[in-house]
């Protein structure tokens, strides 16, 4: 395994690998977040968020921060090293006919969601793990006995406010776009790929991409109108 | 039907008088140019115009003229061989160009391709790559009969779709990272996949890569571009399977 990581294909591996533990999360960050569409009290929501409190997942959180350093880091390394290979930029380029806007710009997207992710932050895990978010104070609520945080208000003050409620659409779309090319890139990177798969993995990326992107925006939009 | 003649067109030309020198762009303007004309022909009676100005002409690679060589480079009009798609630069027509247009012609960018003169970079970097690693070296013996090797119709027609690669730089120069991992993965799919090369895989795909990463070309970013500029449409399918013979080659070290 001698300098792999260091190879430009071993730091695909990399990306790909982060991307694909990024993308399971998502998967159950999603997951939690429909619950409230279905709920209009809290209630769901709120136990959703305590079951995510369970031992396990503690100990994922510190290698899902891992996971999105590593992902940031190694996108970082590879986009000085590619922008170096070209010293003598063309005067005139059109890559309008050979790929997607998208999959030209994914460090873009990605720099645009980073700051999307620290408001995130703010707006949530401050007011979770610190106490205080951008909605105020953390309350507490029981629910058959058992004491929980009471993270449901926060939900509904952040959306319900019309900058914050286009901010998480904004926010979905983006991690959409990122996703249409970043989905069938981690299976290319590792070499899991060949013209029959090309077409379902990328097939399959954007159905993910639709789905992530509409489920995130959803749920801000749905909370603006009935909140 | 006689080719239509246009009347002028004006032509934006990188010069640059050698590697060490800072280039720019000229601007010259050609007459009465035959539609049915190539690009290359275009350019020989633009150099022919310069010649009798007393100019010196501006300087670019070609060869066979027929698509098969690879030696025709030129960024034209912020595509790689032109805006016509699966053909090389001598391949490129003057009908796909208006009356009055402007032409915007550049050398690949690439690090790995250094400008020489104007419009001529050296490639040499693709030499290297093949160096490395692209060859069979263990001794296949005498010539066998014609199959005596049996090798299964899809593999046969990968290979030789691999093997239409003509190292002409387009992939390197088009992509975004200037990433030379179509031509490496051509020639590390062709051989791979027939039994002659296949027992060199691993050496061979580790020795590329190495030397593609030690000459300065980019990651690749699986954007596509270079299969649709390549002129012999190589898929990026023959990249994924670099990436797995790379993968498992490090897996066994």
């Amino acid at each position: 395994m001698s300098n792999f990581i260091s190879s430009s294909i071993g730091k695909k591996v990399v990306m790909s690998l982060s991307g694909l533990f990024l993308v399971m999360f998502l998967c159950v960050h999603l997951g939690i977040n429909m619950l409230l569409l279905f709920d209009n009290t809290g209630k769901l929501f709120n136990l959703g968020c305590h079951f995510m409190t369970n031992p396990v997942i503690k100990v994922i959180e510190p290698i899902l921060a891992l996971g999105f350093i590593i992902h940031i880091a190694w996108a970082s390394m590879l986009t000085i090293q590619n922008r170096k290979a070209r010293p003598v930029k063309y005067a005139v380029r059109n890559q309008k006919g050979n790929c997607t806007w998208s999959s030209r710009n994914m460090y873009v997207l990605g720099a645009m969601m980073l700051v999307f992710i620290i408001i995130h932050l703010m707006n949530f895990w401050a007011a979770i793990k610190l106490g205080e978010g951008t909605a105020g104070v953390m309350e507490h609520i029981t629910y058959d006995g058992v004491t929980m945080e009471n993270v449901y208000p926060h939900v509904v003050a952040t959306f319900t406010n019309p900058i914050y409620c286009i901010l998480y659409v904004i926010g979905g779309i983006l991690l959409g776009m990122h996703l249409a090319h970043g989905f069938w890139s981690m299976f290319q990177s590792v070499g899991l790929c060949n013209n029959i798969w090309r077409k379902r993995w990328s097939c399959l990326a954007k159905l993910f991409a639709i789905v992530v992107a509409a489920g995130f925006s959803i749920i801000p939009i749905y909370m603006f109108f009935t909140c | 039907m006689a080719d239509k003649i246009l009347k002028e067109i004006t032509l934006k030309v990188w010069r640059q008088k050698d590697a060490k020198s800072k280039g720019k762009f000229e601007t010259y303007k050609i007459h009465n140019i035959s539609q049915g004309s190539s690009f290359l022909e275009m350019l020989d009676i633009l150099n022919e115009q310069l010649v009798s100005e007393g100019k010196e002409p501006v300087a670019f690679d070609h060869d066979c003229r027929e698509g098969i060589c690879g030696t025709c480079s030129l960024f034209v009009d912020g595509r790689a061989h032109g805006p016509d798609d699966d053909v090389t630069t001598c391949q490129l027509h003057m009908r796909r160009f208006d009356e009055g247009a402007t032409i915007t012609i550049e050398p690949w960018r690439c690090g790995g391709f250094p400008v020489i003169k104007d419009l001529i970079v050296n490639r040499g970097a693709y030499e290297q790559i093949l160096q490395a690693g692209g060859y069979v070296s263990v001794n296949t013996g005498g010539i066998p009969d014609g199959n005596a090797i049996p090798i299964p119709k899809p593999a046969a027609d990968e290979a030789m779709d691999a093997a239409a690669c003509i190292g002409c730089g387009a992939c390197a120069a088009t992509c975004k990272n200037s990433s030379a991992m179509l031509f490496v993965a051509a020639k590390v799919s062709q051989l791979a996949l027939l039994p002659q090369g296949k027992v060199e895989a691993a050496r061979r795909a580790k020795a590329m890569v190495a030397k593609m990463d030690e000459l300065g070309f980019g990651a690749c970013t699986n954007t596509g571009a270079c299969e649709m500029e390549c002129p012999k449409s190589i898929s990026i399918e023959h990249i994924a399977r670099l990436n797995r013979e790379f993968i498992k080659a490090k897996l066994k070290d």
